[in-house]
Formats: structure tokens, sequence, C-alpha cells
């Protein structure tokens, strides 16, 4: 079981500026524990009290993982896994 | 410093003052590393709101796959502020997630859609701090032309 995780430029200081990792699992919150085993660090980047932040978006094979179970969203061996940052701000309220 | 063409200033500030009052957003994209921006990518603004952007999670994928096929990185990221100036916000700079690109910042709170100046801001923004750099604008390139034999 491999699943190829691409990591975004802000990130790459926990994977040592390598731009994919490798990782296993059977839904997208395992393969993120697994990934914190070789990458600490990298858990709390992409989780918020145990859900994925709001201005992170992942993808398994394309798909937001918002539409597919979140952190349940099953992955298998040779799937691929994008990792975005938001890109979204906004003007200060008044 | 922010070096960037006439031709995709002008249509950054046409794109900013089209969507006024909602915030326009995109990016330029240009070759990986070399700090030249030459494709205007211009987005749709998923909030759809006068005080808030946000790209698709849809595009924003389909963005960037398309950059990683051409060996593009982002070298400008843009947006507009309608009703204030063109300074990152707490939430710009909180969520600011490329540390390699020029944030640009236009403000088309003097004019809104009509014809007249904008403010066109540019900064860096890496953890959390704003340094804003100088902006110039160079004459465009003419197009490149195919040569027949």
């Amino acid at each position: 079981m491999t699943v190829e995780v691409r990591i975004p430029t802000i990130l790459r200081t926990y994977t040592g500026g390598d731009k994919a990792v490798h990782g296993d699992g059977e839904t997208l919150g395992g393969l993120i524990d697994n990934l914190e085993t070789e990458h600490p660090g990298l858990r709390d980047r992409l989780l918020d009290d145990g859900d994925l932040r709001r201005f992170v978006n992942v993808y398994v094979n394309d798909e937001d993982v918002r539409f597919i179970g979140g952190l349940e969203a099953p992955v298998a061996d040779g799937d691929q896994v994008v990792v975005l940052p938001a890109v979204a701000g906004g003007a200060p309220t008044a | 410093m922010l070096r960037i063409d006439q031709a995709t200033y002008d249509a950054i500030v046409a794109h900013a003052k089209r969507d006024h009052p909602d915030e326009a957003c995109g990016i330029v994209a240009g070759p990986e590393g070399s700090d030249r921006p030459q494709r205007l990518v211009e987005m749709v603004n998923a909030a759809g709101s006068p005080t808030f952007y946000e790209f698709d999670s849809t595009e924003l994928l389909a963005l960037y796959k398309d950059m990683w096929a051409r060996d593009e990185g982002p070298v400008v990221v843009y947006h507009s502020h309608t009703a204030t100036e063109a300074y990152p916000s707490r939430t710009d700079i909180g969520l600011a997630g490329e540390p390699g690109a020029h944030y640009v910042l236009v403000s088309t709170r003097e004019h809104g859609n009509n014809e007249g100046p904008v403010e066109f801001r540019s900064y860096r923004i890496v953890d959390g701090e704003v340094t804003e750099e100088e902006v110039t604008v160079a004459p465009s390139e003419p197009e490149p032309r195919s040569v027949c034999a």
C-alpha cells in the first residue's frame, strides 16, 4: 500500500524540501497519521481539532475530499493525493 | 521588486474594475523559479463577495496541475479590495500560502467600475511578515511571431 502525496511549497519544511512523499493508510486520516511518523509537524498543518483545516485543500485522485468523506475518504495503493493551501483572503472588516 | 509588463498590469486592473464591487482574484504564472510573470489567469471569486475572495477548490487544483504540466509557478497572486486600501488585511496575511509569490493588491475604492487610476501595490508575505516592494511596469513585448522558412 503506497500513496503518493504531493506537498505544497509552504509545507516542504516538513519534508526536507521534497515535493512529494509516500505513505500508507486505508483512509485519508490514517494516511495523515502515517505521514506524521516520518514528517513530524505535518499533521498539525493539515488538521485543526481533529478535522481538516478550512483553508487547506486535499484531493484524492482529483476529488476534493470534502465531497468524499473528509478524513474518512478511502485511499488505496497507487492513489494520488494532492495538498494545496487555499488561495483566499479578504478586506479588513470595519 | 516586481517587474510586470504593461499588458498584464492593464489586464489585472481591468479585471478588478469589471468585478467591482466584488473582489477580483487571479494569478500570473511564470516559468518555475524565473520570477517572470507571463501568463495571466483570471479566477472566479467563489466567495462572490465585496470583502472576501477564494479560488474555487476544483478550479484551484486544475490551475496547479496546468502549471505543473508547463513547469510554471504562481509568480503573482492578485486580488482587489473594493472599499479599502491596497494593503494586505490580517486575513490576507494569515492565509498567504505561497511564500515565493508577489502578492498584488489593487484597490478600486476610488473609481469602482469606471475609468480612473487605481492603487496597485505589491508585497511579499512570508511567515506572517509583510514587506512592500517596488512595482516596475515594463513595456509589453511584442507577440512572438513564427517565421516561415
